[in-house]
């Protein structure tokens, strides 16, 4: 029997990779995820154009203005003459936000102890302007301390102490970037085993196959390997990528790691051959791995929290094996968290892995003549 | 060629046209994949995006540890415990946040200790200390900027209530234009709709005529005196319509359940988005002359369309902050310039210069791709 | 400008050192090497040859939908790469599959080729009333052209082709897999579309009885033209080296086996309980007995040529030219254990319900040991499923089945071991070479080791595979693939083998050698089971059932077929005469 099943796993994996097309499904994608992802997805801003609009005579402007020009996350594309200017050079794009000083700004200060500085931003991208908004509060609250420091003034009575664990720079990219290894896990081996039966079926051999001695559940076992192989093999290439090229800590320890991505593969195939089993065409099964990877990546906290969402659909979202592992690698990641920390991520995925490997089987015998 | 007379020959391929979009309509409505990726995938995707996307932090679980209460650390909790973006939980000490954050229970941790009030009313500055989780990088800057907002409102009361004068001399006023709610899904659903559009201009016509070279429908229209741009024509017309059809239906799904804002002209919309699903339409054409089969038609579909409309659009990350490469990249994304037209019409009403720029950009890409259409498709096999 | 305007010799299509190349990964394929010649106006010209001699290539290029690498073709008068369009407007082209909208209606599909054909919207129900009648199709107007079987396809495929009746016809081998009525009716169509609209028409066939009715034939070996001329041409010379023999009935495969690969032979072949023989030299029919050393028992008769002898003898001729081997393998299988005439096979009121239409309604037959036996029907007749159902591939609705003496659906895996099964299309792994393919499949029959590699080397040793070992299976030419897919269903030494339409496509040179490896089996004892379309092939085997929707019409030996059912008059009907009375027997 293990020999009849090495027999259709080594077939699986020839017929993976002699043809090219398949081959390039599973090479291409991940290096163009890689790239896309780990550049373009960042939330974290630079060059971020800045109009100002100063009427004001002071110093105090000069200096903030100073604060801005030195700042790497602000490009000042110039300055602004009447209020008139601030509505195109907003709309138009031009400018992401614009600081607006007025008359008697520096004034106010000097005399009154505070001034009001203006910021009027783009919230077309509301996000990138919420994130905007934070920098220019860091740079003006920089700017408080040391007036106050310099001038004397009472210092503010309390003060917070603000420190990031686990991203002590807060760099969008070590959040992403781990969650790639699930992202592409997951695609790889459903593409692999989503589409394995219904080719055959396609191409006849389907028939073939059946007519001969191997039982339906060595046929399963043997379509499942290679798909936890490549699996494994693509998460271990984005974890290399992930330590060596975006140089992103791997504190925790790689059984961990490996354990869920394990886990974690277990289900993807599960999900996978039970499409497999249910689609006549390879169009049909590239269409439900599409129409299940979609929401399974929107909803699984990839790349935006799961607790934002309005409570049924996080609840939808226990039922997503992705869920599960994004918590795994990126705790592991950044965290260096064990076994201790994240069996409560374990179970639930073990647990999807074996119900949906079930039902796999189940349609697999029912629907193989 | 010179056995008809214009005249005639104008006839003819009038009615050669209209032949191939009657048949294409009656293959349309016999499929029901076809109106299923037309209708069904905007449908379930908005859905999904516009309930599941959001980057708005709300209730956030935050772990507040008071060594010792007293009236001043009290004013300070309540601030978290009004503010919708928090949802305090209460700790004895810092060890037991710090475990639960290690759990992932909390998003992040404020802490005073014991001598914070001696030192507050001491007149020295009262450290607190603030933890978040720096996992989720974006979320954890959201999380901060909001307690430094409750933080804020908490020290004006109290230097107001002591009659202190405050040590904030600049007094940031901020105003947010379009959207001043901050609401993402306002920016996030238009922003989808482009993606979505892509992704069926796209994955439908490079499916379609895929489906005619596989079932060898091809062979046999290409024989006939039909003329090559006439095929071409009889998949534009059916799928533009079936794609403004699915545009129409997405619009009214955004404004009607998501409730986004529309301010911008209406004939504004219909002209952009005609432009755009003709250059999505383009792009199909061209995977398909290069994919000769539905399958791999639909994989690069996915691969091309999909993930850099989604990626590289601008819809959710900054373009300006991506490197250099990537951000020239994104020139060659129809998706970039529909994003913009889409994201202003709805928010911020007809801004014609965007809207013309990006149409031009939209109409040069649409252009440059019928030129390659032209040039790549010829009535041969190979 | 060129006008349309025939050849002034009457020649509708000139091609003139036409060369034609493709890539297959890095290796070249010329499809046709400088090939000169012209075909007639007027008449039925048929284009044959052996799987690869280019006739595709040749017919794509007469339609300007390929451009040759160099020479060129003209098409009535116009350059086939230079004025396509001119091409396309004077010409009908139908390919191998046609390209009917299986998702519109019948209906529809002549709506939009009459829109593509520019034919006036006033004079399009005459034309779809004349066509349907012509087809049959009248009554299934409004029907999607998906549900109708193969034979109707091709005639709708036909009757597009006819909307606007062209002076040039070219049809792709437009009777593959359609069963001999339906054949007989679009060769009815073609001719008289020949003679009421005098066009011209070129076509390829596999088939070389049809090919026996063009007026004209064409033949074609590996990019080469080898012949041109009226059918009798070739066949002619062999007036004089045809007989049929009679030997006892157990003893014929022997003789035909004797008899296939001895040098002065060009054909032996079964025809039913007769051995139809050609030689290389004219002889009497006395003389064939002394010749060949045959027993006194033998009947002796003279035959009349045919073309597919003269084909056969070209092809023969060509090859050793070529310094390729004519002669036909047979292969060596263990002799199946067990006793003589035990039934192996046994159907007893076998049913299969699709929703509430019967695909196979209530069949009985059994088949004995070391029988080939074969399963006859017009497309749609029920053949596959029942197939299906005998190797456990589909469940029965109703019925008793038992093969080698279990029900394979239920039976447990270990039992699939004793049978072997070939597919209708070749269906083995394409992206695998040809010794991977043989190795996978040994190993999924539980093969392994020594005895793995014994197999594997007989198999490539026996059907001829050593060169092609390592060639990506996908790449193989057709007569490649089928023995491929023969070898690989024998790999586990089958008592009983099943074969779905196994030489469809293939050439008579091909089927011929196919047919010596089933002869080789069925002396071994194996149980051989096949269903066909070529009615000759029928001929082959010891006993056939002929189905037609679901029903059993008639089962027996050839012989006693061809006695109980003949069109009235015909003393000494083909197969294909019987088949078609008993299809329309019933059909009455």
């Amino acid at each position: 029997m293990l020999r009849r099943i090495l027999a259709l796993t080594i077939k699986e994996f020839i017929g993976i990779l002699k043809n090219r097309k398949s081959r390039m499904v599973l090479i291409l994608p991940p290096i163009a995820q890689i790239i896309v992802f780990g550049y373009a997805a960042t939330f974290d801003l630079k060059d971020v154009p800045v109009a100002i609009y100063n009427e004001d005579q002071g110093e105090i402007s000069r200096q903030i203005i100073a604060r801005f020009k030195g700042s790497r996350v602000f490009r000042i594309i110039g300055g602004l003459q009447s209020d008139d200017q601030i509505s195109p050079v907003i709309s138009l794009k031009k400018a992401l936000l614009v600081l607006h000083f007025h008359e008697e700004f520096s004034k106010d200060i000097l005399k009154g102890g505070h001034g009001d500085l203006q910021v009027i931003l783009d919230g077309r991208n509301s996000n990138t302007a919420l994130i905007a908004l934070n920098y220019v509060h860091t740079i003006v609250a920089d700017f408080n301390r040391s007036w106050a420091k310099k001038n004397g003034v009472g210092s503010s009575p309390a003060r917070l102490i603000t420190r990031s664990w686990f991203n002590r720079m807060l760099d969008s990219h070590w959040f992403i970037i781990p969650g790639i290894v699930a992202l592409l896990t997951i695609v790889v081996t459903l593409e692999v085993t989503a589409l394995s039966v219904a080719k055959e079926r396609e191409a006849g051999t389907f028939d073939q196959l059946l007519v001969t001695p191997m039982t339906p559940f060595e046929i399963l076992i043997g379509k499942s390997l290679p798909g936890l192989i490549i699996g494994l093999v693509e998460g271990t290439f984005i974890i290399i990528a992930t330590c060596y090229w975006f140089e992103i800590p791997l504190r925790g320890s790689l059984l961990v790691l490996y354990s869920g991505l394990f886990t974690f593969l277990l289900s993807a195939i599960g999900i996978g051959l039970m499409i497999s089993s249910i689609s006549l065409t390879q169009q049909q099964g590239l269409m439900g791995a599409f129409m299940f990877l979609v929401p399974s990546v929107v909803l699984s906290g990839f790349a935006t929290p799961i607790a934002n969402m309005p409570k049924f659909v996080q609840d939808l979202t226990l039922l997503n094996p992705m869920r599960y592992i994004l918590v795994i690698v990126r705790s592991v990641f950044l965290q260096g968290a064990g076994f201790d920390l994240l069996w409560t991520q374990y179970i639930p995925m073990a647990i999807i892995g074996i119900v949906s490997l079930a039902i796999a089987g189940f349609l697999f015998k029912r629907r193989l003549y | 060629m010179g056995s008809y007379s214009s005249s005639t020959e104008k006839k003819l391929a009038r009615m050669r046209l209209r032949g191939l979009i009657k048949k294409e309509i009656h293959q349309i409505l016999r499929d029901p994949s076809s109106i299923g990726i037309a209708f069904f995938l905007p449908v379930v995707l908005l859905l999904i995006f516009g309930y599941g996307v959001s980057l708005d932090a709300e209730h956030v679980p935050i772990g507040i540890v008071i060594e010792q209460p007293g009236p001043e650390t009290n004013a300070f909790v309540a601030g978290f415990m009004e503010s919708e973006y928090f949802n305090p939980v209460f700790f004895q000490s810092v060890q037991q946040a710090e475990s639960a954050l290690l759990q992932r229970k909390i998003m992040g941790i404020v802490w005073t200790r014991s001598d914070f009030t001696r030192r507050l009313l001491g007149g020295a500055e009262a450290p607190i200390g603030v933890i978040v989780d720096g996992v989720d990088a974006n979320q954890a800057r959201i999380v901060q900027g909001y307690i430094t907002g409750v933080w804020m409102k908490w020290i004006a009361s109290y230097a107001k209530a002591k009659g202190k004068l405050l040590s904030v001399p600049v007094n940031i006023k901020h105003r947010i234009w379009f959207n001043s709610a901050v609401r993402s899904r306002n920016f996030l659903v238009p922003g989808l709709i482009a993606v979505i559009m892509t992704l069926i201009g796209g994955m439908l016509t490079s499916m379609v005529i895929a489906r005619e070279w596989e079932r060898g429908t091809m062979e046999a229209l290409l024989v006939t005196p039909v003329r090559i741009r006439e095929i071409i024509l009889g998949k534009v017309i059916p799928y533009f319509f079936l794609g403004m059809g699915g545009m129409a239906l997405s619009v009214f799904i955004s404004i009607v359940i998501f409730h986004v804002p529309f301010r911008g002209s209406y004939l504004a919309l219909g002209l952009a988005s005609a432009l755009f699903m003709l250059t999505a339409i383009a792009l199909g054409l061209i995977i398909s002359t290069a994919a000769g089969s539905q399958f791999v038609a639909g994989q690069i579909a996915i691969v091309i369309t999909f993930l850099p409309a989604f990626m590289l659009s601008g819809f959710v990350f900054d373009i300006n902050s991506m490197p250099l490469p990537i951000q020239i990249i994104t020139y060659i994304v129809a998706a970039r310039y529909f994003v913009s037209i889409l994201q202003s019409l709805f928010l911020a009403g007809n801004i014609w210069p965007i809207y013309i720029v990006n149409c031009c950009y939209l109409a040069i890409m649409a252009a440059l791709f019928f030129m390659i259409i032209k040039k790549k498709s010829h009535k041969r096999l190979i | 400008m060129s006008r349309a305007r025939d050849n002034d010799e009457g020649y509708c299509i000139v091609a003139q050192n036409l060369r034609k190349s493709f890539f297959s990964g890095n290796k070249e394929i010329v499809a046709l090497h400088d090939c000169t010649f012209k075909v007639k106006s007027g008449v039925v010209t048929g284009l044959i040859g052996p799987d690869g001699a280019g006739k595709t290539t040749f017919m794509r290029l007469c339609a300007g939908l390929l451009v040759p690498d160099s020479g060129s073709v003209q098409v009535l008068g116009f350059d086939a790469t230079e004025h396509f369009l001119d091409v396309q407007t004077n010409i009908r082209y139908m390919p191998q599959r046609f390209g009917l909208y299986e998702d519109l209606t019948v209906r529809e599909n002549l709506e939009l080729y009459s829109d593509l054909l520019g034919i006036e919207p006033e004079k399009r129900e005459d034309r779809y009333r004349i066509l349907m009648d012509m087809t049959g199709l009248a009554p299934f107007m409004g029907r999607l052209a998906g549900r109708l079987s193969g034979g109707m396809k091709q005639k709708l495929g036909l009757a597009c082709t006819l909307l606007k009746p062209p002076r040039l016809l070219i049809l792709d081998e437009p009777t593959v897999g359609v069963d001999p009525v339906s054949r007989r009716e679009l060769w009815e169509i073609v001719y008289s579309q020949v003679e009421q609209e005098g066009m011209s028409v070129l076509l390829s066939t596999a088939y070389l009885d049809e090919a026996e009715r063009c007026q004209e034939v064409i033949l074609m070996h590996e990019g080469h033209v080898m012949g041109q001329g009226v059918p009798d041409r070739f066949s002619k010379p062999l007036s004089g080296h045809c007989f049929m023999l009679k030997p006892a009935p157990q003893k014929k495969r022997a003789l035909q086996r004797s008899l296939a690969n001895r040098d002065e032979v060009i054909d032996a072949i079964i025809l039913g309980e007769r051995i139809r023989l050609v030689t290389t030299e004219a002889m009497e029919p006395e003389a064939v007995r002394e010749f060949f050393g045959l027993e006194q028992t033998v009947e002796i008769t003279e035959s009349e040529p045919r073309l597919e002898d003269a084909f056969i003898w070209l092809l023969k001729e060509r090859l050793k030219k070529l310094g390729r081997s004519v002669k036909f393998k047979t292969i060596t299988h263990r002799k199946v254990a067990g006793k003589g005439d035990e039934e192996v096979i046994v159907v007893k009121n076998l049913k299969r319900r699709f929703g509430d239409f019967y695909a196979v309604a209530g069949i009985s037959f059994s088949v004995r040991r070391g029988e080939v036996f074969g399963l006859l029907g017009a497309n749609g007749a029920g053949k596959t499923t029942t197939f299906r159902m005998l190797c456990g591939l589909l469940p029965a609705s109703e019925g008793q089945l038992y093969v080698a003496g279990k029900n394979l659906r239920k039976a447990r895996a270990k039992a699939r071991e004793r049978i072997g099964y070939m597919a209708q299309k070749f269906s083995l792994y394409v992206d695998l070479t040809v010794l991977q393919n043989l190795r996978f499949f040994s190993s999924a029959y539980g093969l392994f080791g020594k005895k793995q590699e014994e197999r594997i080397n007989w198999a490539l040793e026996a059907f001829d595979l050593k060169d092609e070992a390592n060639s990506i299976s996908r790449d193989l030419p057709l007569g490649y693939k089928q023995r491929l897919a023969l070898a690989a269903a024998l790999m586990h030494e089958p008592d009983i083998l099943f074969l779905d339409e196994p030489t469809s496509g293939v050439d008579p040179l091909a089927r011929r050698q196919f047919w010596a490896h089933i002869n080789s089996l069925a002396d071994a004892g194996v149980t051989i089971m096949v269903t066909t379309h070529f009615m000759e092939e029928a001929e082959y085997c010891d006993r056939i059932v002929i189905m037609k929707r679901g029903r059993i019409l008639a089962q027996g030996t050839p012989e006693e077929l061809k006695k109980r059912f003949h069109p009235p008059g015909i003393t000494n009907p083909t197969m294909e005469d019987t088949f078609i009375t008993l299809i329309e027997m019933e059909g009455a």
